[in-house]
């Protein structure tokens, strides 16, 4: 066994002291016709042959690709700091800080994370972190639900389709209803408020919550405060889905009274990795303290009058309640919420500015390029770095940039395919990472492909000095 | 480590000084946001503190220095397997290729990715004994919420709707009834059995048409094999119930007992406990789920697919109407899935037999040195973990488990878990792992057998612990009475981005 101390000699002592001759004496409890057969895996991989095939593996995935890709996830600048302290063996080794006395690191990062994103969704509580954006969304959901005591809840299409369908799942025993885009005009693409005045009024069937996104999946800015003031006069909550990087420059929920905030932490110091391990965002008002699921860290003192940290309000919790917990959350992503707080206290808040304002620009830039070229954004409001262009047979236009080396964004009709509006629609990010260059090269590329032209010579724009990425990068 | 004053740390907050900081980022053109509506723009800069990265960087190694971690110290919290953590799977997870990679890229250009998870559910459904994996949950608590609605799913489509009791023991982790809970059953709580076990008669005389699942831990939360296993499993399938397995304790039991060959119809693994990948402080985890032939259709998606040129691609949504639908976004908690991959594939099946058994012998071998000095309720073979009692201890000194746990904290070591499960008076669950030595086990075991001596000799020495952590026992009725659960803004807190 790789990692384990004991010698013959340890194993043989161990067993002695407790009068055994063989360690399948303390199996004995198994009744023989439950035991299992041998295990059909492969043998021990040695070190070096493991991180050779791993390396081999991991080079297999295409991240060369000059990348457009955003959809919820986006890829930014990472300083070194952040991950080479999240190597620190006192911080990833640990657990849960049931133990205060020996926690304190812990709990005071987590009472400095809960601040930092406090300020940042201008709120007053945040859970010490939640799975992911979408279960940290389904999370208010449901909040909304025990709070109001209604179970009729209205999510906009505009909030991430895969936000959505893991609503559906949380909430199979109550009611979820998905409000309309407005279809064309100025306002295309943004929750229909029209539709939504509507679903509030419907006689006998009050709401709980409300859920809408900003900016919305298609990237469009949606008029926040008066979805809140339609939802609250309906006397329901109202759920802001926010992405964190874009609430250094955008109006965050508390100041356009939302009762929770909901939403992915991955833009703030962590890698896209295929998905996981993300940061689940979760604030409220005071007002829904008790209502909150996960974990909450506060100040208090020790029995000295030292300012200490402590895990608190715990009768919320499934190890206290049982069944009757605001949630069976347990164990949560501690360790991205540190990385995310190392971020934000290294990059600081003109860091945090520069970082959307960056984003915004080169959405400018690519937006400019595109319509040079003949191609148009689907909707005519208001973005900040992420925008949907139709291109006709997007699917194939998609696969031939990567092709060259590009990854064209995502195809809308894969994730919205109900939507007749998004059937040619690429969706395109823009953050600090895109170049001038990138951007240059793209829609010299996109034209190409939309004229029919073969590609020239070898692949465009993934050069080799982007494939040397340093450890923790995330492009 | 450095204690300021009253404060063990400043806060980031206490640090900053406006002014502090950049050179990071390239500032972008003046008119970058000018496009944005004037109502869209926030009016206020967030309050986010102004460092430099010196003060950053000493910020964190400092606070990270008060913790006590597998790194720094033995850590036999039982139920939560904290073993070490390999460097190489640090590694792994880092690597561009893996971590650069986007959850919305193409499949084609996912290929290692993708191979690799569809390894890892072959690896995990062969070790047990399951039909199919599914990897999407991202901690245990959020697989068992899968599992319970693939068991809904299951009655629901069999047109049996009146099923809407969960059954688990008193013992059960609190996630199991939180679980139930949330996906809409009733729990019905069993009492353990004096030996420690099951009641079967008891679980017996409540199952019936109204029974969905039975939730089970085995190991048990007190670390013992449910004897009856077989025999409770026939009399849940018998009510047409199905079984569930929670696997917070599969490290006991690799290449001992596979739980789908047994007749569980599903379960849970904790890749945190038992494929060690890290704790995090309290996260990130992975919950993966195996289902048997019954659940298979509902398991949660998208799935990884492998088609017959030997390439592989994730399910595309709608593709199987049956399913649960999605627990989270994207595919799951990938780069946590990749060094659990590294771990298996490091021990390979010989070698996560061994784990099993050394973790088994260690906790014996602890165990044993602790009869005469603390209360063994369960006097037969333990798993990974076993509980120990101090209800004596307290009779005779007044000093509690919680005083014990604490002085041990002066000893170098973190406590056991206590007071848990809730069905020992006095308990102290310990979990030493497979990765301790003899001499930390012993040293372990003296630390408590001195506290034992003390607690007779100086009570209020041990009361009154611990002595050299860095801070005492904490106000926790306050911190409830009166919650400060976030950093008020520094008056006069400066604009941020002068330019």
């Amino acid at each position: 066994m790789p990692y384990g101390p004991h010698t013959p000699a340890d194993r043989e002592r161990m067993l002695s002291a407790l009068g055994l001759d063989s360690v399948d004496d303390l199996f004995a409890d198994i009744p023989v016709d439950l035991r299992a057969s041998a295990l059909d895996l492969p043998p021990p991989e040695p070190e070096l042959e493991l991180s050779a095939r791993l390396r081999e593996m991991a080079s297999r995935n295409r991240t060369d690709l000059v990348s457009f890709l955003g959809a919820g996830v986006y890829r930014h600048w990472t300083p070194p700091a952040v991950d080479q302290l999240l190597l620190r063996g006192e911080w990833y080794t640990a657990y849960t800080p049931y133990q205060p006395e020996v926690s304190q690191g812990t709990l005071q990062s987590i009472y400095e994370y809960e601040s930092l994103i406090a300020e940042l969704v201008d709120m007053d509580v945040v859970s010490a972190s939640h799975y992911d954006g979408a279960a940290a969304t389904a999370e208010a959901a449901l909040m909304t639900c025990r709070a109001t005591r209604r179970d009729r809840v209205l999510v906009s299409r505009g909030v991430h389709p895969q936000y959505r369908q893991t609503l559906h799942t949380y909430m199979r025993n109550l009611e979820l209803e998905e409000i309309p885009l407005v279809a064309e005009g100025e306002a295309a693409g943004t929750t229909d408020l029209d539709a939504l005045a509507r679903m509030l009024g419907e006689e006998d069937r009050p709401v709980a919550g409300v859920i809408a996104a900003n900016p919305d999946f298609l990237g469009l800015l949606e008029p926040m405060s008066r979805i809140g003031e339609l939802t609250h006069a309906a006397g329901a909550l109202f759920v802001a889905v926010i992405e964190p990087v874009s609430l250094a420059v955008l109006t965050p929920p508390g100041a356009y009274g939302a009762d929770i905030a909901a939403g992915e932490g991955q833009p703030l110091g962590i890698a896209p990795q295929y998905g996981g391990p993300y940061l689940g965002i979760l604030a409220s008002t005071d007002a829904l303290v008790r209502q909150i699921p996960g974990r909450l860290v506060g100040m208090t003192t020790d029995l000295d009058g030292k300012r200490a940290f402590v895990m608190t309000l715990r009768a919320r919790e499934q190890d206290i309640r049982r069944d009757k917990a605001a949630s069976n959350i347990c164990t949560n992503q501690a360790l991205l919420a540190l990385a995310a707080s190392i971020y934000l206290a290294t990059i600081g808040p003109h860091g945090l500015r520069d970082v959307a304002a960056n984003g915004a620009a080169r959405a400018t830039e690519l937006e400019t390029g595109l319509a040079a070229i003949g191609v148009e954004r689907v909707h005519p409001g208001p973005y900040l770095n992420e925008f949907a262009i139709r291109v006709a047979d997007a699917r194939t236009v998609h696969r031939r940039l990567i092709e060259r080396g590009f990854l064209a964004g995502l195809v809308l009709a894969d994730a919205e395919p109900d939507d007749p509006t998004l059937a040619d629609g690429l969706l395109l990010a823009t953050t600090e990472l895109t170049t001038s260059g990138d951007i240059a090269r793209f829609v010299a590329a996109l034209q190409e492909v939309l004229s029919g032209r073969p590609p020239v010579g070898v692949e465009t724009g993934a050069g080799a000095e982007r494939a040397a990425n340093p450890v923790g990068a995330t492009r | 480590m450095s204690v300021t004053g009253e404060k063990l740390q400043p806060t980031l907050f206490e640090r900053s000084s406006p002014g502090r900081g950049g050179g990071k980022i390239p500032h972008p053109p003046k008119d970058a946001l000018d496009r944005l509506p004037d109502d869209a723009r926030r009016a206020t800069p967030p309050a986010l503190p102004e460092m430099n990265e010196p003060d950053v960087v000493r910020h964190y190694v400092n606070l990270s220095q008060l913790n006590h971690a597998v790194d720094t110290g033995f850590y036999p919290l039982g139920s939560c397997t904290m073993k070490f953590n390999p460097k190489l799977n640090e590694w792994a997870a880092r690597l561009p290729g893996f971590a650069d990679l986007h959850p919305m890229a193409p499949d084609e250009v996912a290929q290692g990715t993708l191979q690799l998870l569809w390894e890892l559910e072959a690896a995990l459904a062969e070790i047990s004994g399951m039909r199919a994996v599914t990897l999407q949950p991202a901690a245990g608590a959020q697989g068992e919420l899968t599992g319970i609605l693939m068991i809904r799913a299951y009655h629901r489509e069999r047109g049996d709707t009146d099923r809407d009791e969960v059954l688990v023991p008193d013992s059960s982790h609190g996630t199991n009834p939180a679980t139930a809970s949330m996906a809409g059953f009733k729990t019905i709580t069993i009492p353990s059995a004096a030996d420690g076990g099951v009641d079967l008669d008891a679980f017996k005389a409540a199952l019936g048409p109204r029974s969905a699942a039975v939730m089970i831990t085995n190991p048990s939360t007190l670390g013992l094999f449910e004897s009856r296993i077989g025999e409770l499993l026939d009399a849940v399938h018998e009510a047409g119930a199905l079984a569930y397995m929670d696997g917070a304790n599969l490290n006991a039991i690799l290449g001992r007992f596979r739980p789908g060959q047994a007749g569980f119809d599903v379960m849970h693994f904790n890749v945190h406990k038992t494929f060690s990948t890290p704790h995090g402080g309290g996260g990130p985890g992975a919950g993966p789920v195996g289902v048997g032939e019954l659940l298979l259709p509902y398991l949660p998606t998208p799935r990884v697919l492998r088609l017959d040129d030997g390439t592989f691609r994730l399910e595309r949504p709608d593709e199987r109407p049956t399913s649960i639908g999605r627990l989270r976004s994207f595919v799951g908690n990938t780069g946590v899935l990749v060094r659990a991959y590294a771990y298996i594939r490091a021990h390979g099946g010989s070698g996560l037999r061994e784990v099993s058994d050394d973790a088994v012998l260690a906790a014996n071998y602890l165990k044993s040195r602790l009869a005469g000095t603390f209360d063994l309720p369960y006097d037969r073979p333990c798993k990974h973990e076993f509980v120990a009692s101090g209800a004596s201890l307290k009779a005779k000194t007044g000093v509690r488990t919680l005083d014990v746990a604490k002085r041990l904290i002066d000893h170098g070591f973190h406590p056991p878990t206590i007071y848990f499960p809730l069905i020992v008076e006095e308990g102290m669950l310990i979990e030493p792992t497979e990765t301790e030595s003899v001499e930390t086990l012993d040293a372990f075991a003296d630390a408590l057998i001195e506290i034992a001596a003390e607690a007779e000799r100086d009570p209020e020495m041990v009361t009154s612990a611990p002595h050299t952590a860095p801070v005492k026992r904490l106000d926790e009725a306050t911190a409830a009475r009166q919650p400060n659960l976030r950093w008020r803004p520094m008056a006069g807190a400066e604009m941020p981005c002068p330019d």
